[in-house]
């Protein structure tokens, strides 16, 4: 090995192959049988428990739990999936501290939740580990039902109506389907292909066609869509990005950090990646999170998430920020970028000191310089290249009840969709709903 | 510190915690472990008669039922009594009790139901210095089905036949070991001191199935696919046994009767209730067989600082104080009349309280939109369930309504004393005065 952390500039292969092998191995490793079950005793079965209230699938969670306790992981699996498709993710990516383990009853009385999360990995992977598929089609109905977007929301619907009994197209942009959950999330949390391993098994049901390199605008139409199905969904998530507004933001090493995790995800080998010594990630998300602590695990020196409001503000729960800490990662609270320095390529970049004020945030005179090999955007998607037929609440696509768009037979669901808080699970929820919707809608009619 | 020394039957030991007859006290080398771990004494594992020794099975001779984390909550066995030569037994025990002298060495028996059997054994245990025997009527399993053990402790007849013969051919203290699978306790401890018996001790196992096995079909523990009624013991058979030790301690017939109290023994705190339901010491086996023979350690420490606290200076200050507090149903005051209250800071909002007793009670609890649980003091009867459900110690209670206060419920209103024996519902009902 040639490079280290203290290589300057921008330089693949930091740390030694098996020091990034750890690095990337399983965040939260899966419970043993005993864990899971001394775990899963914690659980008090409560009377309208408050993790499922607090649960955007509304999956019975006491009842799973005690499926486990009383050794039927499988029976628990099952109660996950009739609600969550995609309960395997989730079980990985769900904040739960800000969902069902923030809402549990033990947190309350000793802050230390029943451990869902992990419980829920143990019944699904479970169940998912017996093969075959839990759930069988209805017959068919003759019904075709379009889905654009093979992100979670795409792909719980589609399983959702293929179990119906229609038949199911689902048009992806990229290469291969999984959507945030392929190509958006830190590798450590769904290592060993999970992502694509669960779309298989989710696929596994039947009747679910998935077209790749297909988009509205890359030869699709919403009008030839609704020519050819009886319903179209749309769950195309967010493709665009927000911009820095930051003077010289366009010189080299100045790139998206959603681009940057796909690109890590989809490495096959993570010693061929370049990284910066020095990285710097603006916006206080997830995405932030992801980027800033994958910078670090691939070995840069120095990161540095810059976030312009205060750490309660971060859309990146306690856990998160937590995570990115003890990695090594430097948080810096209520500053924003003002002006990219570099002669072609970033050199430095400076920041100015914010305070909260009623009109919005006021830049404060006092400004700051970080030394970056490497900035990474994590400000927010935006939806991008949505029909204009379609109405829109705000920067979204307007819905009602279900999903229902302003247009006759076009549902939209996911992060696309207004409403929501852009979390995986809400996207299951979201595609869920709107598939029972279509159903009810296709066999009314 | 409170001193711990007690006399039974004038045996002293230097704790009321002894050893139950019992794999742990089945060889010198055991009980050597066990007095140098502190325990008071020991109830060596039962002795047969001379000839050839009891074989055991050599398949599993344990069963158990855990709760969370494998924690052992109760244990089931099917060995039989000791399966070493009688010699062997006798010449340790002497062993042992020379060595130990401040310890207690009381020697289990089960032999044949013919007084020669008896008379012959008895100066072979006498002749260890060992400081008294203890009669095994009460195993339930393998020695019953040759007419011993439990199949003697089942007919008080036999029982107060064998007590005398041992009185009349020993002059060591005579301890029968009762068995639970009665039932009415009372009259094998009647029978026992009819027939001269010194003390009774109670309770043996209580017959049991531990599981089945859902794929082979066999009860555990399973020898070749088949299994047996095995003796259950540990924390589960605990308010069994208080149960027996009481009743034997308040009836009339057999009350002053010397009570060795055994069953679910695990902390100093179950032995400190056995105490105060009329034991003068305690048994302990399952304990000891979960966790090894330090526990005793906990038992003398927990004990002790107990009567400091009290004030209690001796053991016996402490024997059969809850005794006359246990009564008939029939005696309890209809006029004591409480009601649930649920401490909202200590609330975690679980709603079990409500679950329990909406689903399997009386409707009394309410539940607010945002969780907030409240007794409905016109419904609650004072079950107790909401208490026992609930997660958080001390989170509900029972307040106890005062004397002139009208029960929400009922409309009546609170007065004195008053049980079923006067009340107006009871047919048989005496007046008062």
């Amino acid at each position: 090995m040639t490079n280290s952390p203290l290589t300057p500039g921008v330089a693949p292969g930091r740390l030694p192959a098996e020091t990034l092998a750890a690095n990337f191995s399983d965040k939260a490793p899966a419970y043993d049988p005993h864990e899971a079950m001394v775990a899963a005793d914690r659980c008090y079965f409560c009377h309208d428990a408050p993790c499922i209230t607090a649960c955007p699938t509304t999956i019975d969670i006491p009842l799973f739990i005690r499926q486990i306790a009383t050794g039927t992981p499988e029976a628990a699996g099952r109660t996950i999936f009739e609600q969550n498709i995609l309960g395997g993710m989730c079980a990985r990516v769900c904040p739960t501290e800000n969902l069902c383990e923030g809402a549990c009853v033990r947190e309350a009385a000793e802050g230390k939740p029943v451990e869902i999360g992990r419980l829920q990995r143990f019944a699904t992977d479970s169940l998912m580990a017996q093969g075959g598929h839990p759930f069988a089609r209805a017959p068919e109905t003759g019904k075709r039902v379009a889905v654009v977007g093979a992100g979670p929301a795409g792909l719980a619907a589609a399983h959702r109506l293929a179990m119906k009994g229609h038949a199911v197209t689902v048009f992806e942009a990229r290469g291969k389907a999984g959507g945030l959950n392929e190509f958006g999330i830190a590798a450590y949390k769904s290592p060993d292909g999970f992502a694509q391993d669960e779309v298989d098994w989710l696929l596994s049901i039947g009747g679910i066609t998935v077209e790749t390199g297909k988009s509205l605008g890359a030869g699709l139409t919403l009008d030839g869509l609704r020519a050819d199905h009886d319903a179209v969904l749309l769950a195309v998530g967010l493709a665009g990005v927000n911009a820095l507004a930051a003077e010289g933001e366009d010189v080299d090493g100045v790139r998206d950090a959603v681009d940057f995790i796909a690109e890590l995800r989809q490495a096959g080998d993570k010693a061929a990646l370049p990284i910066g010594r020095d990285v710097v990630v603006i916006g206080g998300g997830m995405t932030a999170i992801d980027a800033g602590v994958q910078s670090k695990l691939l070995g840069a020196e120095n990161v540095t998430i810059v976030y312009r409001r205060g750490p309660a503000a971060m859309g990146a729960s306690r856990r998160e920020q937590d995570l990115a800490t003890s990695k090594g990662v430097r948080i810096v609270h209520n500053a924003a970028p003002v002006r990219v320095i570099g002669n072609g390529t970033v050199r430095e970049i400076e920041f100015a000191y914010t305070s909260p004020t009623p009109q919005g945030l006021a830049l404060l005179d006092e400004t700051f310089r970080l030394k970056a090999d490497q900035v990474f955007k994590a400000i927010g998607q935006v939806l991008d290249g949505a029909p204009e037929a379609l109405a829109r609440d705000g920067r979204k696509i307007a819905v009602t009840g279900a999903g229902r768009t302003s247009l006759p037979g076009v549902w939209a669901a996911g992060d696309c969709a207004a409403g929501g808080d852009d979390l995986t699970v809400t996207a299951v929820a979201e595609g869920r709903d709107a598939a029972e919707d279509i159903h009810a809608t296709l066999m009314a009619g | 510190m409170a001193n711990l020394a007690t006399s039974f039957l004038g045996i002293r030991s230097p704790n009321p915690f002894w050893l139950a007859s019992a794999p742990p006290t089945d060889k010198e080398y055991n009980v050597r472990r066990a007095f140098e771990a502190g325990w008071g004494g020991v109830v060596w594992k039962t002795l047969g008669e001379e000839g050839p020794p009891i074989v055991n099975v050599n398949g599993p001779r344990y069963g158990a039922i855990w709760g969370a984390d494998r924690r052992l909550l109760g244990l089931n066995n099917i060995e039989l009594i000791t399966d070493r030569p009688l010699e062997v037994n006798l010449r340790e025990i002497k062993a042992v009790k020379r060595d130990y002298p401040d310890r207690a060495v009381v020697v289990s028996i089960m032999v044949p139901c013919n007084e020669e059997a008896w008379k012959a054994i008895l100066p072979l245990v006498e002749e260890t210095g060992a400081d008294g025997v203890e009669l095994n009527f009460g195993c339930p399993h393998g020695m019953s089905e040759r007419g011993m053990g439990a199949a003697v402790g089942q007919v008080p007849e036999y029982i107060e036949m064998v007590a005398r013969w041992c009185k009349a051919h020993t002059r060591m203290p005579v301890i029968v070991k009762l068995t639970p699978n009665i039932t009415d306790i009372r009259y094998p401890a009647r029978a026992a001191k009819k027939g001269g018996a010194d003390a009774v001790s109670l309770i043996n196992t209580i017959s049991s199935i531990t599981s089945v096995n859902l794929d082979s079909f066999s009860p555990e523990p399973s020898i070749d696919g088949k299994g047996t009624h095995g003796g259950y013991c540990g924390p589960a058979v605990k308010p069994i046994a208080l149960n027996m030790v009481a009743e034997i301690a308040r009836d009339p017939e057999t009350a002053g009767l010397p009570i060795s109290g055994i069953g679910g023994v695990t902390t100093w705190r179950d032995a400190a209730e056995f105490l105060a339901l009329g034991a003068g010491n305690v048994q302990v086996c399952t304990a000891a067989m979960t966790y090894g023979f330090r526990i005793v350690q906990e038992m003398i420490s927990g004990l002790s600082a107990y009567m400091d606290e009290k004030g209690f200076a001796s053991v016996d200050d402490l024997v059969g104080r809850a005794v006359p507090n246990v009564t008939d149903w029939q005696y309890l005051n209809l006029n004591y009349v409480t009601k649930a209250e649920i401490d909202q800071d200590l609330c975690i909002k679980c709603g079990r309280c409500y679950a329990a007793c909406e689903d399997t009670s009386h409707q009394a609890i309410a539940m607010s939109p945002d969780r907030v649980f409240t007794v409905k003091d016109e419904e609650c009867v004072a079950c107790n369930l909401c208490v026992d459900v609930c997660p958080v110690e001390a989170c509900i209670t029972m307040r106890q309504l005062p004397k002139g206060a009208v029960d929400p419920r009922t409309g009546a209103t609170v007065g004195d004393y008053a049980n079923w024996t006067t009340h107006p519902n009871n047919p048989m009902s005496r007046a008062a005065e």
